[in-house]
C-alpha cells in the first residue's frame, strides 16, 4: 500500500515546535532527538489539514501523492488501491462524509432569474425582506363564522427565522461539544438542530424549543421525557448516504456520555437495523406516526425522513398521507460518520431531482398543503437553498457545512474516531480541541451570512417574501441539461 | 372511572385517561382502538374487550391489563410499567423496550422482544405463556425475554430465533432446543442455578394467570445468549 497523500515539510521555516506532533492523532509527525528534526510518517495521513492550519510558519503543506499506478482509464489508482484492501482483509470498504464521485450536481446547471427595467429589484438593507418560514401542514379549510371571524384547524407547526435547519447528527458520530454548538446556534439563529438517532444529553434539554428529537429503528435514548423535551419528532426512515442500510455505532465509541444518553450500557455495539421491523407499509408508517402525536398529547410535529431513492415520489405521497406534518428528503450527496463505500457512492439520486420530483408529485395529486417539505444532502451555499427552495421546497437542512463552519476539512475519516477537528471523535483529548464558545458563533456567522445571501437574491428577483419563491420554478433556468432533465426540474433551459 | 369505550375513538378514550385525576380506569368494550395509554406513566388501566395497535406505546409507569386478546406492537419503545395481557398478543411485542414488564397469558406473534435493550437499572421483561413466532430476540441487545410454551407441543419458537442478538437472554421451555440459530447465539441448557434467576418471574407469571411456578421450573430450559461481545466488529476496512 502506498500513502494516499504526502507531507511536505519546509525545512528552512520548520522551527521544531512540536505542534504537528502534539495536534496529529493519526501519529504522522515525530521529533526525532538523533536528527534532530521533525520527521513524518505519510502513511497514516488523512489529509485534515489540521498541522497545516495550526503550523506557525506555515511549514507544511499536504498533497497527493504523486507516486502513481500505471495510468489507466478504466482502472483508477483508488479502484486498484480499494481491491488491494479488500485482498488484504475481507472487509467491507467503509467510508464517511458524502459521496466523492463525480456525479452531476444539479445545482450547478440552475441558474437564477433577476429583474431588469420592469417589475424592480428590492434592496434587502433598506427594504423589508422576509425569510421566516413555517413548517408544518397548511390548514386548507377555513370557515367564517356570523360574526366574520375566521377559524381553521390548527395543527402544530415549526416556526423558523431562516429556511435552514441543523440535520441529524447523533451525539456518538459527533461530539458533545459540537453537539453544543449547534444546539446553541439553532437557538440564537431561532431554527432547529437534530439530535439524531443518538438521544439527547441532559445539559442540552434547556434548548429543546430549538431542538428535533429522532426516532430511528434503533430507538436509542427514546422515552416520554425526550420526546417531550422537543419541538418536533423525526422518524428516521432512510439516511441519503445509506438509503436501506442501518447504522452500527461500534462498542468503543460508546463512552459513558454516550452511553447516558442512547440508555444502552457502555461499550456495548448500538445497532439500528435498516428497516423498522414494525413498518413494511405506508399504514405501518402512520401508525407510529400517530403513536408519536399520541404520545407526545398531538403538540409535536412529525417529520419523515426519507432517502431519495428511484421511486421517492410515490413514496413521499404515500408520507404525506402517512398524517406525517413534514417530510425530510436525503439526497444521495449527504454525508454520513460511517457508511460502506459502494453503498454511499453508488445508492440513492440527486436531492434536486427528488425534490422537483416529489413537489411536482404532491401538487398533481392536490395534497401538496397537507406536509412542507425540507431537503438536504449537500446544500453547500445560500445559493443552493434558493434554488432548492424555488424547486419546491420549503426549508433546507445542512450539515456538512455546519461541520466545516466548525473545523472540518473534509477528511472523510469520521469512522476512524480520531477526529483532529474535535467533531467525529470521542476522545476526551480532541474534544477539547473544538470551543462551544467560538463554534456556535461561527455557525451563526454562516447561517446569519447565507440568510443575508438569500435576502438578497430574493431582491434581486424582486421578491420581498420567501412565500413568494416557494415553487416558483419561473425563477430558474437550466445550463447544460438535457430536455428529460429540464423536465424532471419543471424548469425551462436559459434562453427560453 | 368506567369508560364504555363502545362511544369512542382513540384520541377521545386518551384525552379522557390523560386529563382525568384518577388513576384507575376500566375500560369496557374496546374493540380495535390503538395507542391506548401511550406515554403515560402513574395510570392503571383495565381493558376488557381487544384493545388495539401500539398498545402502551412509550409506556412510562402505568400498568395496563388485558382481559381479551391484544395485537401488534404493544409496549413499543417502552420505558417503565406493566402491561399483563390475559389472552394473545400479536407481532413486536415490546419493541425497544428498555424497562417494565410484559406478561402474556397465551401466544404470542412474530419479532417478540425486537431490539430489546437494558440501561443501569432498567431492565425490561417478556413473558410469554405459550408459543411465539419467528424472529423471537431479533437484535435483542439487554433484558430477558422468557417462554414458557405452556401446553405446546415441540419448541415453542419459530424460526430465526435471535437473529442479530447481541445482549441480554432468553428462556426457552422446551425438551428440544430451538434450531437453526445464528452463530451470533449461544445455546446451552439451563443450570439450576440460572433457571433460579427467573424463578421471580415464573411466579408473578402464575399469580396473574395461575399455574405452579416449581412445576414450570422443574422442566428442561434453553438459555439463549450473544457469544460475543461485538460480532460484526470484523466486518469492516477503513477506506
Amino acid at each position: 500500500m502506498n500513502p494516499l497523500f504526502e507531507v511536505i515539510r519546509d525545512p528552512d521555516r520548520c522551527i521544531k515546535c512540536r505542534v504537528c506532533e502534539r495536534q496529529c492523532a493519526n501519529e504522522v509527525h515525530k521529533y526525532d532527538p538523533d536528527l534532530d528534526k521533525m520527521i513524518s510518517d505519510s502513511m497514516t495521513c488523512v489529509d485534515c489539514q489540521r498541522c497545516v492550519c495550526l503550523c506557525p510558519t506555515h511549514a507544511l503543506k499536504i498533497r497527493p501523492n504523486e507516486n502513481q499506478f500505471r495510468p489507466n482509464s478504466n482502472w483508477s489508482h483508488q479502484t486498484m488501491d480499494e481491491i488491494y484492501k479488500q485482498a488484504e482483509s475481507g472487509g467491507v470498504l467503509l467510508s464517511a462524509m458524502g459521496n466523492p464521485k463525480e456525479y452531476p450536481v444539479y445545482w450547478d446547471k440552475i441558474l437564477l432569474n433577476a429583474s431588469q427595467v420592469t417589475n424592480p429589484p428590492i434592496d434587502p438593507l433598506r427594504e423589508p425582506m422576509e425569510t421566516k418560514t413555517f413548517l408544518g401542514k397548511k390548514s386548507q379549510k377555513i370557515s367564517y363564522d356570523a360574526n366574520g371571524k375566521a377559524h381553521y384547524e390548527k395543527t402544530p407547526y415549526l416556526e423558523l427565522d431562516v429556511p435552514i435547519m441543523f440535520s441529524a447528527m447523533s451525539f456518538g458520530s459527533i461530539s458533545k461539544n459540537a453537539h453544543e454548538c449547534l444546539a446553541r446556534a439553532a437557538e440564537e439563529l431561532g431554527t432547529y438542530y437534530n439530535t439524531g438517532e443518538g438521544g439527547l444529553h441532559e445539559d442540552f434539554y434547556k434548548y429543546g424549543k430549538n431542538t428535533i428529537c429522532q426516532v430511528a429503528s434503533g430507538r436509542f435514548g427514546v422515552f416520554k421525557g425526550y420526546l417531550d423535551t422537543g419541538a418536533a419528532v423525526e422518524i428516521k426512515m432512510g439516511q441519503g448516504a445509506k438509503p436501506g442500510i442501518g447504522g452500527h455505532l461500534p462498542g468503543m465509541k460508546i463512552t459513558d456520555e454516550v452511553s447516558k444518553t442512547r440508555m444502552i450500557p457502555k461499550g456495548t455495539d448500538a445497532i439500528s437495523p435498516a428497516p423498522h421491523h414494525d413498518i413494511y407499509s405506508i399504514e405501518d408508517l402512520r401508525q407510529l406516526v400517530y403513536s408519536l402525536k399520541e404520545a407526545t398529547n398531538w403538540e409535536k410535529p412529525v417529520i419523515v425522513k426519507i432517502a431519495a431513492v428511484h421511486n421517492v415520489a410515490a413514496i413521499a405521497s404515500g408520507v404525506a398521507r402517512s398524517g406525517a406534518d413534514i417530510i425530510a428528503i436525503d439526497g444521495f450527496r449527504g454525508g454520513t460518520g460511517a457508511a460502506p463505500t459502494r453503498i454511499r457512492d453508488n445508492v440513492g439520486i440527486p436531492i434536486e431531482l427528488a425534490l422537483a420530483a416529489v413537489d411536482s408529485r404532491l401538487r398533481d395529486e392536490g395534497i401538496r398543503d397537507e406536509v412542507s417539505v425540507v431537503v438536504g444532502g449537500s446544500i453547500r451555499s445560500s445559493a443552493d437553498v434558493v434554488k432548492a427552495i424555488a424547486l419546491g421546497a420549503d426549508a433546507c437542512y445542512i450539515a456538512s457545512a455546519a461541520l466545516m463552519a466548525l473545523g472540518c476539512h473534509l477528511c472523510r475519516s469520521c469512522n476512524t474516531g480520531k477526529c483532529n477537528w474535535g467533531i467525529a471523535t470521542q476522545r476526551p483529548d480532541l474534544v477539547k480541541r473544538l470551543n462551544p464558545e467560538i463554534g456556535y458563533k461561527r455557525l451563526v456567522n454562516l447561517v446569519t451570512a447565507w440568510d443575508h445571501e438569500i435576502k438578497e437574491m430574493m431582491g434581486g428577483m424582486g421578491i420581498n417574501s420567501i412565500e413568494a419563491l416557494r415553487g416558483n420554478r419561473l425563477m430558474l433556468r437550466g445550463v447544460g441539461l438535457s430536455q428529460k432533465e429540464l423536465d424532471i426540474l419543471g424548469i425551462q433551459h436559459a434562453g427560453e | 372511572m368506567i369508560i364504555d369505550a363502545k362511544n369512542y375513538d382513540y384520541t377521545e378514550i386518551n384525552k379522557i385517561i390523560r386529563e382525568s385525576a384518577d388513576e384507575k380506569f376500566e375500560l369496557n368494550n374496546v374493540l380495535g382502538q390503538r395507542y391506548l395509554g401511550a406515554g403515560t406513566s402513574g395510570k392503571e388501566l383495565l381493558i376488557t374487550g381487544t384493545p388495539g395497535n401500539a398498545l402502551g406505546a412509550y409506556l412510562n409507569g402505568s400498568k395496563i391489563i388485558v382481559h381479551g386478546n391484544a395485537q401488534d406492537a404493544i409496549g413499543d419503545t417502552m420505558n417503565d410499567g406493566a402491561i399483563i395481557v390475559h389472552g394473545n398478543c400479536g407481532d413486536t411485542t415490546g419493541y425497544a423496550m428498555r424497562s417494565g414488564e410484559i406478561y402474556v397469558q397465551g401466544n404470542a406473534g412474530y419479532r417478540v422482544g425486537i431490539h430489546m435493550k437494558s440501561y443501569q437499572d432498567l431492565y425490561p421483561i417478556i413473558v410469554i405463556g405459550g408459543k411465539v413466532g419467528d424472529f423471537l430476540g431479533e437484535y435483542q441487545a439487554g433484558g430477558i425475554i422468557i417462554v414458557f410454551g405452556i401446553g405446546i407441543e415441540g419448541c415453542p419458537v419459530g424460526s430465526f430465533c435471535g437473529t442479530g442478538m447481541h445482549g441480554g437472554e432468553m428462556f426457552i421451555r422446551s425438551e428440544n432446543a430451538p434450531t437453526g440459530l445464528p452463530k451470533q447465539v449461544c445455546c446451552n441448557e439451563a443450570t439450576e442455578e440460572e433457571k433460579k434467576s427467573i424463578r421471580h418471574y415464573a411466579e408473578r407469571f402464575v399469580k396473574h394467570f395461575g399455574g405452579d411456578a416449581d412445576e414450570l421450573l422443574m422442566s428442561k430450559f434453553w438459555k439463549l445468549t450473544p457469544n460475543s461481545a461485538s460480532p460484526y466488529k470484523q466486518l469492516y476496512v477503513n477506506n
